[in-house]
């Protein structure tokens, strides 16, 4: 059953849409295509999950754009949340 | 689509017939409560404000005020001031007159001979004025003539994937028919405002957007501060979002796909029939409606995740969520669930044309349940302290 969704192909979070328990999947639809991974930790409802490994300091992506940096390396199935990512002011004049 | 409205004399058309009984400072709020309350008909508001500002807060605080006397939901104005205010009567009557030739009373207390006597002139002129403005008779116009106010408050990530993008779908569609949207909120384009200075419909509206949010950044700066430092608010986070820059990418589609074509500082009037446009405003949702009700809003949609009860003095303030557990637990506050988007039963586009039909409905009479609930708070932004 899906239980996440993703908003762009390039995101590595998805939002949980329905409350998520540990060890089971989470699945969502991306490009007209089931994927899906487990999740390391319980994701509430309407937060985020990593679809992939997002290494500490490379950014979070979601809406396609840079919502963040990870403050650790971040598995994929594990929380993404203030825990674990950093707000950075990026220069986006150009 | 058209809609039953009121024509004003400077050619604006109302969805509401009130008649404001306008504070001129915090010391003529309460006298303004106790007038409005005898009155049926007559609205009033809290004004912390009106005197010990300095001249650009001052101006802030001018402008909420003419504005909303302006304002073509607003039949006519009784001001009360206490008399030795910074906002003068004076002040406060040309800066009325400037927006509109709406009728006018004034009381100020200390001439009138205290609370009570300037009570009994403010309720007999709001009473004469109620009676005026309910002889008026509907008239039908096109939805052109409507600017409406978009807001996003207690946000959680269904703001950014549902109740956000059905708003911008309604202001696309009222831009279509040649209305005007205002998307506001400034703090809020924070990180995507490299996406909205892209739409700018000139070079000119780019520079102007990307100003405005350093010129915020700036003005936070000069006391040590940083937005980031209460924004997102720990509802926000609790929601799941996690950073402003999350909340921002969210925020900005209200303002749907169209370009903006212009960028107004707080409460400044809008110019009607100009598409999409920028208001300058803060993330706090009382003081952003106050300003896009100052700039001419009749209406107001406002979408929030976590769910509030906000409304206006003066103008009816529809509320949408896309976060299911949250309609059903507000449903007595939310006039629409956006949520069906997310679970793929309904598409942003057509809830949009539902929410189209509301605000025409609402546009027509309809109350809101902030309206029926009697939620009339607001707030009016500052520049610094009071001196």
């Amino acid at each position: 059953m899906r239980n996440a969704m993703i908003i762009d192909g390039s995101d590595n979070v998805v939002i949980a849409i329905e409350p998520i328990a540990k060890g089971s999947d989470v699945e969502y639809v991306v490009d007209g295509k089931a994927a899906r991974f487990t999740a390391l930790e319980d994701i509430t409802i309407y937060h985020k999950a990593a679809r992939r490994d997002i290494p500490a300091g490379s950014p979070v992506v979601k809406y396609g754009q840079h919502i963040g940096v990870a403050a650790c390396d971040i598995k994929a199935g594990e929380h993404v949340h203030v825990h674990n990512v950093t707000s950075h002011r990026e220069n986006l004049d150009n | 689509m058209t809609f039953y409205g009121y024509k004003r004399p400077d050619g604006r058309v109302g969805i509401r017939n009130y008649v404001l009984i306008l504070p001129a400072s915090v010391c003529a709020s309460d006298t303004t409560r106790i007038v409005a309350q005898q009155v049926n008909g007559a609205v009033t508001f809290n004004n912390q404000n009106g005197c010990s500002q300095v001249a650009p807060d001052q101006q802030l605080t001018m402008d909420v005020m003419a504005g909303y006397a302006a304002n073509p939901n607003v039949y006519a104005t009784v001001v009360v001031s206490l008399g030795c205010e910074n906002c003068q009567m004076d002040l406060v009557v040309d800066a009325i007159k400037a927006r509109t030739n709406k009728p006018i009373r004034q009381v100020i207390i200390q001439e009138a001979g205290g609370t009570i006597k300037a009570v009994d002139m403010a309720v007999r002129y709001a009473k004469e004025l109620v009676a005026e403005a309910s002889m008026l008779q509907k008239q039908e116009f096109p939805m052109s003539e409507l600017i409406l106010g978009t807001e996003c408050g207690g946000s959680d990530p269904t703001s950014g994937l549902a109740a956000n993008p059905v708003i911008g779908q309604l202001s696309d569609l009222l831009v279509a028919d040649g209305g005007t949207s205002i998307l506001s909120e400034t703090t809020e384009f924070i990180g995507a405002e490299h996406i909205l200075a892209k739409r700018a419909a000139t070079p000119e509206v780019h520079d102007q957007i990307l100003g405005i949010v350093h010129r915020y950044e700036k003005a936070l700066a000069l006391v040590g501060e940083e937005v980031r430092n209460g924004n997102p608010s720990p509802g926000n986070k609790a929601g799941g979002i996690t950073t402003l820059e999350e909340k921002s990418l969210g925020c900005i589609h209200k303002g749907g796909h169209a370009p903006v074509n212009a960028v107004y500082d707080y409460a400044k009037q809008i110019t009607a029939k100009s598409g999409l446009v920028v208001m300058d405003t803060p993330g706090n949702d009382p003081s952003s409606v106050a300003a896009m009700v100052a700039g001419g809003a009749q209406v107001v949609v406002f979408s929030s995740g976590r769910g509030t009860p906000t409304g206006n003095p003066i103008v009816p303030v529809i509320k949408i969520t896309g976060n299911k557990l949250t309609f059903a637990k507000m449903e007595d506050n939310i006039d629409l669930d956006a949520s069906p988007v997310i679970y793929g039963t309904k598409t942003v586009e057509e809830l949009g044309g539902e929410l189209y039909q509301m605000v025409q409905e609402v546009a027509c009479g309809k109350q809101t349940k902030a309206e029926t609930l009697g939620f009339t708070e607001m707030a009016i932004a500052r520049v610094c302290n009071y001196v």
